[in-house]
């Protein structure tokens, strides 16, 4: 599903994020990205929808190698992957029944298929009580599980989350990767990064650890 | 089909929401734009009025020759012959004495003045059209036809009808300029407004982008913006004239009055409105073209 070749990543200034960075993940695993802040978590998941391309190697998602598609062939690419961000990237002038249906805005199901989807991924979180609230009425973990939402109701094979329990108390990170754990049960492939041993520790999952850019198991 | 009529019914409704949203700053652009496309549009619709008012004239060089008041008919239809053998005149038009003081009877404000003479004191006279019409040509043809037995004076009456058209023309220029001009104000006017709302939206369109959005899509409710703007505008501008003319109308309709006559400065035909409407439109989704080709490139997920 994912491979990465010998990915390097310099960033303009000559810093480099990645060294040679080489793993393959299949269809239907659940992995870990460990590593400290600053290990190169971020810029490896950003190559994967290619928010960022790789300055050398190659970084393949189902047989394409992303580095090398044309901008307007991007859109295609990410409305089948579900990304999850530390920062959440929410709208919060909509609802959170509006934030979840924005991915289904580009798409050709109807309003009322559209709907329906929306609510489903909500009820998957937990959320349709509240889809009436306004994000920021929401608790972090809550805000959070939106965002799952939101990146889980286009049915994406791939879930890729950055550090989604960094700003949550245990207990609220427990349930969000409980969520994960039961998208990947259902076949969903997840990778997530996170600096959080002991949250890998409670979860027996293949881990990549990072360290200074490079691939250190 | 279905899903794209979709999202250009969803671009829409964003764009009437995006203005539902900021009610006073769109009134204001709409009204801003209306004031400056009222002025070519109103310089436009006087020029109409005037043109249909001196429908009438001839803008072609014409010679009038009057006969002496004393000649007989005779004298009138010999020289008439002569005339038509004339090569250097294309055309010649006979009108009697009797036939031009008809005409002058039918004249608002005059009838009263004709019926109270004792006789027609008006003489037989020829309109003629010269084949040349440059002014030397002209001045030569006068000449000669003054010389003629019976002919009593020849005027080029045409001058004043070719300054009208002149004026006329360059006032049609100047309002082609204006209206050239205040486009361009229009352009930058919507640019501006949707360079701002890009920069509000910033964040929604990193997200956006970030979930799998088309640059087209997200383009769409800017151009729609950027439309029913300048369509807001063109209305706004048809409005401003509207009013403009029916006011100044009541002061216009005293003076025509005075004069006997019953002009009134014209609105707009509908196809010219329309076409005022449509054109305003086309410079906002311009504008929004321009503003959106810039800035939205420019953000990209991080």
């Amino acid at each position: 599903m994912i491979s990465f070749s010998a990915v390097t990543k310099r960033y303009p200034g000559g810093q480099e994020a990645l060294k040679g960075v080489s793993f393959a993940l299949e269809a239907g695993e659940f992995a870990f990205i460990a590593g400290h802040s600053g290990a190169g978590k971020s810029t490896l998941l950003k190559l994967i929808p290619a928010i960022e391309r790789p300055s050398s190697g190659a970084v393949l998602v189902n047989g394409q190698n992303v580095g090398a598609l044309k901008r307007a062939a991007l859109p295609y690419l990410r409305r089948n992957l579900g990304l999850v961000f530390q920062d959440q990237k929410l709208l919060y002038d909509r609802s959170v029944f509006d934030n979840v249906m924005l991915p289904l805005a580009f798409g050709d199901l109807s309003s009322r298929e559209a709907g329906r989807r929306a609510r489903a991924a909500l009820e998957k979180v937990g959320l349709l009580p509240r889809e009436k609230a306004n994000p920021v009425q929401l608790s972090g973990g809550e805000q959070q599980r939106l965002a799952i939402a939101r990146a889980v109701v286009n049915r994406p094979a791939l879930l890729i989350a950055d550090e989604p329990t960094a700003n949550l108390d245990a207990a609220s990170a427990a349930s969000i990767m409980d969520i994960f754990a039961s998208f990947n049960q259902v076949g969903v492939t997840v990778l997530v990064s996170t600096h959080d041993e002991a949250l890998i520790g409670r979860f027996a999952r293949r881990v990549l650890r990072l360290a200074k850019g490079s691939m250190v198991e | 089909m279905n899903s794209w009529l979709r999202h250009h019914r969803q671009a829409i409704a964003a764009a009437f929401g995006k203005i539902a949203a900021q009610k006073a700053a769109a009134a204001l652009n709409a009204l801003v734009i209306g004031i400056a496309l009222s002025l070519p549009a109103g310089g436009y619709a006087l020029l109409g009025s005037l043109r249909a008012a001196t429908a009438g004239a001839s803008l072609e060089p014409q010679l009038s020759l009057f006969m002496r008041v004393d000649a007989k008919r005779a004298d009138a239809e010999a020289l008439g012959a002569r005339l038509k053998a004339d090569a250097r005149l294309r055309e010649t038009r006979f009108v009697s004495r009797e036939q031009a003081l008809k005409e002058l009877q039918a004249n608002e404000g005059l009838a009263e003045v004709v019926a109270s003479l004792n006789r027609n004191p008006l003489p037989d006279a020829f309109v003629l059209r010269p084949r040349a019409t440059d002014a030397a040509s002209l001045e030569a043809l006068a000449r000669d036809l003054r010389g003629l037995p019976g002919v009593a004076q020849v005027q080029a009456d045409s001058a004043w009808a070719r300054r009208l058209g002149a004026l006329a023309g360059t006032a049609r220029l100047a309002i082609a300029l204006l209206a050239a001009l205040l486009a361009f104000g229009l352009v930058a006017i919507t640019f501006n407004t949707i360079r701002l709302q890009i920069l509000t939206q910033r964040a929604e369109i990193e997200i956006s982008k970030l979930i799998g959005a088309t640059d087209a899509f997200i383009r769409r409710p800017f151009f729609y913006l950027g439309a029913l703007q300048g369509l807001a505008g063109g209305l706004v501008a048809l409005a401003i004239l509207w009013g403009s003319l029916s006011a100044l109308n009541v002061g216009v309709a005293e003076l025509a009055a005075s004069y006997g006559s019953s002009f009134r400065l014209a609105f707009l035909a509908p196809g010219d409105a329309l076409a005022i409407a449509l054109f305003s439109a086309g410079l906002g989704w311009l504008g929004a073209y321009m503003s959106v080709s810039k800035y939205l490139l420019e953000i990209e997920p991080k």
